[in-house]
């Protein structure tokens, strides 16, 4: 189970927490074609390493915030607010 | 001891047991005693029983072979009817007074058991022989029977009556294991100020100090651990725990508990699962000693060397009357010193080891105890039990036996070096690889939050550990799933090279031991078989949990109707005094109708709706989502959520519409009520409620942060009472109220904001059921009296409540849909015919790119449509259909289906492939199992009932 230290209020059970997917994904606006919007619905990467990503403090603060995570160690690398730019790792 | 005892006994002293008290217990039936102190397994032993338990395949004899958790071959049934525990291992089971244990296996009993015929033709039995045999006419011919004859426990068929409790606890230190080394870590943790949390699994704490020495810290072992754990007790940051096993490491150094509790009242738990977060772990595990590899390796008798010593120390028990010692290490020495101080006849000691140490030698020849250099047992004998050993004398390269020797005798202490314990090591991270001179499994990488101190730390090295001769066939490397030499040498065959073909293939270390005395002496096995040293080899994964875990402590006291939270609806208690018949939906428990005395389901559910229909009904339907959207930015915040054009919304109106998701998939359809400007308030289908409040949330917080919104979710805060049917109006204005109810001043999607009898109100005429409705918000507590008001002003008007079934069948006739019955996870709006309108929104909102995609505008796709069937046959949802000259297997399905209220004809609505084209057909309709034509139906337009709506609109 991680333990997950929301920026907002700290260290809690990753039970506490909704999984977001990956961040930093721009939505395109309505003119690109079918095969960039469907990229866009449908396509993520999938990396064994360091992945972006968002997570929700579901049962707690309810804010949303980014989070770098080793998705082969489950070490946490960074949390950072959201907005905030993917942070130099 | 006489030249004519054979088999374990109780010595006349020693041992930390208490001898004045005797404890009772029987064992298949049988009555005998034991000590207080004593486990089963040493009560077995005290009182001469060798055979326990019956191999898994083969029915082999199985007798004690370890003191430990890592016990293979003494597993009982502990207890009767539904507080069985099935496979306990006898060396971890405390011995309490009237305690029941059972054999697991053999027929007619373990001692002598017919299914030892097949260890006579075992051959049948090797790996994977199941992919080999029983195969005509099928596998599940032969399973149940073959399953019955694999004798491991069988579990309890009634349910758990004991009471469990799930805990937390957080900490900065986690030392597991209350031995020497891991008290001395507490202490040192404690002094620096952490919070400590200590657990040992045994029952007492000192582990092997509290038996294995006299002295510690020139102190008598028993005084300083009685100050050491006085100590411990007055630091108020650390808790020591007894009875507690670390079953599991998980990330973060999150480990988890298993407490034993004494459970010494009634109400009391019988075990805790604790969950510690801890800031470091400290293993002081110990390590787990193996066996040696030799032919009949496997009989009651032969048991692991340490745990010899420790029965004889700890017990005041002697394996055997004539006991001989095999090792290939130093430790074994020990027990020949120990025994021979205790009066107990040693045999000798056999060594692999060529060279025995100096001092080792001399010791032993002081006590005239024979030692044997470059020596392996090579075979034993013994139909029930263990009779003789053949010792071969090994030649320089240790590859082929030079002389053999036979020895009598009833007990063979075997030391095959040691393991550390470090399974939770392995489950943290921590890289482990088998290491040539020690035989063991040993740490690679440093983990940074573990530390590994005491016998988990030390390395002991090792002599040969395999005999070069006997019949691989009966050799055993796995004793609890019956997996020898030879099942390895076949998956080697077979090309199950990789340790994790051969763990499946031939299921060595797969029991309930998780192979804690097998797994190194399988790896240097299938080194050696496989002509590469066994370091290069890996190994399986570990995975938690440690020892068996009960479910119920899992679980804790989230069972029954602590489960799953309710969620009940203000008015409930009027419900149930009401004949209100309930349902779960999802998490809210609702009503489905109002049984009268006497009445069907189905004929509460007709009377209701001709209620609604003729007069008026009155509906709870408070768990309807409600969410307001407050601020400048409200309205453009919403519009990028709906498909309809929210812009031309006025204040105090009503509008219906439907939100996607990004793919353009129906998410959910509800209203959007403007109360101002900047007050907005919408409602959801009630499963959706706290969906769509997240949803808003997150495009808010992660896209659009830069609109000036509140969102609140208010499901909770307001109940809602629906008033329905053509006197709704009349009803409503018999009470007290400042709204203006007429037609012309309140009309349908009119939004009113007032009081009703004082209590503050927003109203909506919004219709479900079609007919002419007021949805009345009122705050949560105030709800049951308003609806006991209505109640009252509507008697003499024919008003009466009406519950789910009734709800849908209304709705149903007018052609309402309901998303999650009539959408699923591919349906888009024009599916459902709101294409145009999504198509004509200009401005984008969530969805609306995925609509112009191919597959959204393909014509074949499943539409919504309505069926009108024959009297008498109502539809079956989930019924499939096939429209005339089809070439496909199913053209679509039944989603929703009743028998409409003033005319008895069924209705229903289906997805139909090109539907709409198909308005004015008729289509076969399907269903049964196995599936047949059922009947036959008409395509139509819904809805079936009012379709102008001038019900509704009154």
């Amino acid at each position: 189970m991680l333990r997950i230290s929301c920026p907002y209020c700290g260290v809690r059970d990753e039970t506490e927490f909704h999984f977001g997917g990956p961040s930093h994904i721009s939505r395109p606006p309505e003119t690109v074609d079918d095969s960039t919007w469907s990229e866009y619905l449908f396509v993520r990467d999938n990396p064994a390493g360091l992945h972006f990503e968002r997570w929700l403090h579901a049962y707690g603060c309810g804010r949303w915030f980014n989070m770098a995570r080793d998705t082969l160690t489950h070490e946490i690398r960074a949390i950072y607010a959201m907005g905030d730019p993917r942070p130099d790792l | 001891m006489t030249a004519h005892r054979e088999g374990p006994y109780r010595l006349e002293q020693g041992g930390l047991v208490d001898r004045t008290q005797p404890v009772p217990f029987s064992f298949n039936g049988s009555g005998y005693m034991g000590c207080a102190g004593d486990s089963l397994a040493s009560a077995f032993l005290a009182n001469g029983l060798r055979t326990i338990a019956r191999s898994f395949k083969f029915h082999r004899p199985r007798g004690i072979f370890s003191c430990g958790v890592e016990e293979p071959g003494a597993l009982v049934q502990l207890g009767e009817g539904a507080r069985v525990i099935p496979s306990a291992r006898a060396p971890v089971v405390e011995l309490t007074p009237g305690l029941q244990a059972r054999s697991q296996a053999g027929w007619p009993s373990v001692n002598f058991d017919l299914g030892r015929l097949l260890d006579f033709v075992a051959p049948l039995w090797a790996a994977g022989f199941y992919n080999k045999t029983f195969i005509w006419p099928s596998w599940h011919t032969y399973e149940p029977l073959i399953r019955r004859m694999a004798g491991l426990g069988r579990a309890p068929g009634e349910r758990d009556p004991d009471r469990y409790e799930v805990g937390n606890l957080h900490c900065d230190v986690l030392v597991i294991g209350g031995g020497l080394a891991g008290l001395e870590a507490a202490w040192d943790a404690g002094r620096a100020g952490a919070r400590v949390v200590l657990v040992e699994q045994g029952h007492r704490l000192g582990g092997e100090a509290s038996w294995d020495r006299a002295l510690i810290q020139g102190l008598p072992a028993s005084s300083w651990l009685t100050q050491m754990v006085q100590q411990l007790n007055q630091m108020s940051d650390v808790r020591l725990m007894a009875r507690t096993t670390a079953t599991g490491y998980y990330d973060h150094n999150v480990v988890a508990l298993l407490e034993r509790t004494q459970k010494n009242h009634a109400g009391a738990p019988r075990e805790r699962y604790w969950i510690v977060r801890a800031g470091r772990v400290v293993l002081a595990t110990g390590a787990i000693e193996q066996p040696l590899i030799f032919a009949h390796n496997d009989r009651p008798g032969i048991m692991l060397a340490g745990a010899a010593r420790q029965y004889l120390r700890r017990y005041g028990v002697a394996i055997g009357a004539r006991i001989l010692i095999a090792t290939n290490n130093d430790t074994a020495y020990a027990l020949a010193r120990d025994l021979e101080e205790a009066g107990v006849s040693v045999l000798g000691v056999a060594d692999t080891r060529r060279e025995v140490p100096e001092a080792i030698r001399v010791a032993m020849q002081s006590l005239s105890i024979d030692v044997f250099p470059g020596s392996i047992p090579i075979d034993t004998r013994g139909f029930s039990a263990l009779r003789q050993v053949t010792i071969g004398h090994l030649s320089a390269d240790g590859s082929r036996v030079e002389a053999r020797e036979t020895v009598h005798c009833d007990a063979l202490a075997v030391s095959g070096g040691f393991n550390p314990t470090l399974h939770l090591y392995a489950q943290a991270g921590g890289k482990l690889a088998y290491e040539e001179s020690t035989g063991a499994l040993l740490p690679v990488t440093q983990h940074p939050s573990i530390q590994i101190l005491g016998a988990a730390a030390e390395k002991i090295r090792i002599g040969p550990r395999a005999s070069p001769v006997g019949d691989p066939k009966r050799q055993w490397v796995d004793l609890l799933h019956d997996v020898t030499v030879a099942d390895l040498e076949l998956a080697l065959r077979e090309n199950f090279t990789s340790v994790e073909h051969v763990k499946r293939y031939t299921t060595v270390g797969m029991a309930a031991d998780q192979g804690k005395t097998a797994a190194a002496p399988t790896l240097e096995l299938l080194g050696k078989l496989r002509g590469v040293a066994a370091s290069s080899l890996g190994h399986t994964t570990l995975r938690p949990p440690f020892v068996p875990v009960t479910l119920g402590a899992i679980a804790g006291r989230e069972i029954g109707e602590r489960f799953a939270p309710h969620r009940l609806l203000p008015m409930h208690d009027w419900h149930t005094a009401h004949g209100g018949l309930f349902q779960d939906f999802g998490e809210w428990r609702r009503p489905v109708a109002y049984l009268q005395a006497g009445e069907s389901r189905d004929q509460a559910m007709r009377r209701e709706a001709l209620a609604v229909r003729k007069n008026a009904g009155i509906f709870d339907g408070s768990s309807l989502g409600k969410i307001e959207v407050h601020g400048p930015d409200a309205r453009e915040f919403l519009d990028r959520f709906y498909i309809n054009d929210l812009t031309t919304l006025k204040p105090h109106r009503a509008r219906y519409g439907f939100m996607l998701r990004e793919s353009g998939v129906i998410f959910d359809d509800g209203t959007v009520m403007m109360l101002a400007p900047d007050r907005l308030l919408i409602t959801t289908t009630s499963g959706n409620a706290g969906r769509v409040g997240l949803w808003l949330e997150e495009w808010h917080q992660c896209e659009w942060p830069q609109l000036r919104v509140a969102i609140m979710p208010v499901t909770d805060q307001w109940a809602t009472v629906s008033l329905a049917g053509p006197k709704a109006r009349t009803i409503l204005g018999k009470l007290a109220t400042d709204i203006d109810l007429s037609p012309a001043a309140f009309p349908h999607l009119g939004i009113r904001e007032g009081t009703l009898l004082g209590i503050p109100v927003r109203i909506y005429r919004v219709s479900f059921t079609g007919e002419l409705t007021y949805e009345i918000n009122v705050p949560a507590n105030g709800a049951t009296a308003l609806w006991e008001a209505l109640m009252n002003a509507g008697a003499g008007d024919g008003l009466q409540p009406l519950g789910m079934d009734a709800l849908l069948l209304l709705r149903l006739e007018k052609g309402f849909l309901h998303v999650g019955s009539d959408t699923d996870g591919t349906t888009v709006p024009d599916d459902i015919g709101w294409g145009k309108v999504a198509a004509n929104k200009t401005r984008d909102y969530i969805g609306k790119r995925s609509l112009r995609l191919p597959e959204n505008l393909r014509t074949d796709r499943l539409q919504l449509v309505g069926l009108s069937g024959e009297r008498g046959h109502p539809f079956v949802i989930g019924s499939h259909l096939r429209a005339k000259d089809s070439t496909q297997v199913t053209d679509g399905w039944i989603t929703s289906a009743g028998v409409m209220t003033l005319t008895n004809e069924p209705i229903a609505l289906a997805m139909l492939r090109g539907g709409r084209a198909k308005v004015g057909t008729q289509v076969e309709v399907y269903d049964g199992s196995p599936v047949a034509l059922a009947g036959r139906a008409q395509v139509v337009n819904p809805p079936f009932f009012d379709p102008a709506g001038d019900r509704m609109n009154a």
